[in-house]
């Protein structure tokens, strides 16, 4: 039997892709032997890449921002090339010859760094996520996946220096407790920051995931606060000036500040609350009668998660999810739960508890404390997603208020 | 044969042991110590008055790195029809992107109640030095960082004037700019958050988690 270009795309994609195929897909199908065992297979290459069937891609919202495609990735370190992007003024391209970083402010010696000095100090690793603070689509329809409702997020092995190093190496005065860090973006992005951050686990990162930072993470070099709103890690660091004060920049005043019903709003929020995200199965992927893994990821800009709960009838009743190891503290947790799925409606949801106690909220117990005209920042709800008679899976729609 | 295989299963495991051993030995009595981090490294250059002066663009907010210059309204208004009003409207009220000009009622603060309310420079903005601060360092996009410190002034002279801040003839510059009174200095306020869910008992699965 010849085995056509089509069988053999009926075999790597399945029968649900079957149905939506067309000519322009097919003929952009990757071509591959029918028995590997009878073809020698590529020589080596100095630059692997993905098996030509599989192609994950960031979704781009706008110029500014795109998301991590959570629903086709697994574990919990994201690939660089997938990790959320958001910037202010574009990315920008620098020769790392040229970078460097000025320290100055309230410090006993100013010193100006290259990257190759940033990289003569001791280094260190961590694993941590990172999450732009305005992580949910809320007004999301049906048929949104998880990357469109949630992408903003992603986690990376970060490797670099201790901020507190450099903090010494320049005699940070005591009498200083914040400092401002400002990118050579084309926004010259700041934000201030307590120095307290510095002593307790800032970095700056030069390296993502075993090898340099991506330029849209902040190549050459970037701001680390784990744990911290996304806009905070600021991104192609070119300055840091210690003060007594903060600094009251635009977009620590007029943007990510949270109004509250009592006419205040909150300034300087920095950490992300827990939050959880299933991630399968979720639209666009149908499922099938029987035995169905739910999966998902959950994390905290406190420490660790300490549980993931499970609801597969809409939020009446919580079983306690599988969490895989390793729980790292301020880094994306893999959660698992088996779930034999009958074949009635249902809406399977997930909520995060960490370490200090909190609990992940349902939409409504957020509405109540941050009402109608929050302004999108720190929005961390729990999220359903309704399971058809069918077996096809769409986002669990919710008003905001 | 198998004798043969196993006897350098052995050696090999041997060396393995032996390697493994000789540092725990020797790190208590002959290895020198992993050196104790100094204090400093002597690593970098001293910056020079010129290395911070070429990036210390910011200003505090009582003023602190304010350039000489001075502007009024009357001087904003032409830059801001050539380089702002494309993006922010004629009047500042109009988009397509964020609203500056505006004031709520009563100088209220009901942002999270409506969600219809922009934020404005004269409703939200608590500190005026920001406006000058941000223009300088980002705008406008199409030519980030181009605009005079004088044109800067007059910028946020106009935006302030639009406001209702400042009378239209003041004259804006590192004196006055701190001054100016914004409505919603005292909004804002620390964030209380960190500790457990409020009214959720530990080990509870219920009460309200919204914080």
């Amino acid at each position: 039997m010849k085995v056509t270009r089509r069988d053999l795309l009926v075999g790597a994609a399945g029968a649900v892709a079957l149905g939506k195929t067309s000519k322009a897909a097919a003929a952009q199908a990757p071509a591959a032997p029918a028995d590997p065992t009878k073809v020698r297979g590529k020589p080596s290459k100095a630059l692997g890449t993905r098996a030509a069937f599989e192609k994950p891609q960031r979704q781009p919202r706008g110029a500014t921002s795109s998301g991590t495609p959570h629903q086709d990735l697994m574990g919990i370190i994201t690939p660089s090339d997938l990790h959320f992007e958001r910037h202010h003024g574009g990315v920008p391209e620098i020769d790392p010859k040229n970078y460097s970083l000025v320290v100055h402010g309230m410090v006993e010696r100013p010193i100006v760094f290259t990257l190759a000095d940033l990289k003569r100090f001791p280094q260190v690793s961590r694993v941590c996520f990172l999450e732009c603070s305005g992580n949910l689509g809320r007004t999301a329809p049906p048929e949104t996946t998880p990357q469109q409702l949630a992408g903003l997020t992603s986690t990376s092995e970060w490797t670099g220096v201790m901020l507190s190093t450099i903090f010494k190496e320049v005699g940070v005065s005591p009498k200083a407790t914040w400092f401002l860090a400002e990118g050579s973006d084309a926004a010259v992005l700041t934000r201030s920051v307590p120095v307290s951050k510095a002593h307790d686990d800032a970095m700056i990162a030069y390296g993502q995931n075993g090898e340099a930072i991506r330029p849209e993470q902040g190549y050459p070099a970037r701001l680390l606060l784990p744990g911290w709103e996304g806009n905070t890690n600021v991104k192609w660091l070119r300055r840091i000036e210690l003060s007594d004060k903060p600094f009251m920049t635009r977009e620590e005043t007029s943007k990510y500040t949270d109004p509250l019903t009592n006419d205040t709003a909150r300034i300087f929020s920095f950490v992300m609350d827990a939050r959880s995200l299933i991630t399968y199965p979720t639209y666009p992927v149908g499922v099938q009668r029987g035995w169905v893994e739910i999966q998902g990821i959950a994390w905290t800009g406190y420490g660790k998660i300490t549980r993931v709960d499970i609801s597969t009838d809409g939020g009446k009743t919580w079983t306690a999810a599988k969490l895989q190891q390793p729980v790292l503290s301020k880094a994306h947790t893999r959660f698992r739960h088996l779930w034999k799925w009958d074949g009635g409606e249902a809406v399977i949801m997930s909520r995060a508890v960490d370490e200090t106690g909190y609990r992940q909220p349902t939409r409504a117990e957020l509405f109540e404390k941050r009402g109608p005209g929050a302004a999108g920042y720190h929005m961390n709800p729990i999220t359903g997603w309704v399971v058809k008679t069918d077996g096809t899976v769409v986002y669990k729609q919710e008003a905001w208020g | 044969m198998i004798a043969t295989r196993a006897l350098m299963l052995v050696a090999t495991l041997g060396l393995i042991g032996a390697a493994a051993s000789v540092p725990a030995q020797t790190a208590t009595s002959k290895a020198p110590a992993a050196a104790k981090a100094p204090s400093t490294f002597g690593i970098g250059r001293p910056a020079t008055a010129e290395d911070i002066a070429r990036v210390n663009i910011d200003i505090h907010p009582d003023g602190t790195g304010l350039p000489a210059g001075s502007a009024t309204s009357a001087d904003g208004a032409p830059i801001y029809a050539a380089k702002c009003a494309s993006c922010h409207g004629k009047t500042g009220k109009e988009g397509p992107n964020d609203r500056l000009v505006g004031r709520v009622p009563g100088d209220g603060f009901p942002f999270a109640r409506d969600p219809r309310i922009p934020h404005t420079i004269g409703s939200y903005w608590p500190y005026a030095t920001t406006v000058f601060d941000y223009i300088r360092r980002a705008m406008p996009p199409t030519e980030p960082g181009s605009l005079r410190d004088t044109d800067v002034y007059a910028l946020t002279a106009y935006l302030l004037f639009l406001n209702d801040l400042i009378p239209a003839d003041a004259a804006i510059d590192a004196t006055s700019l701190p001054k100016v009174k914004m409505p919603s200095r005292d909004r804002f306020v620390p964030d209380p958050r960190g500790g457990p869910t409020p009214a959720t008992p530990k080990g509870s699965r219920g009460g309200g988690a919204g914080r």
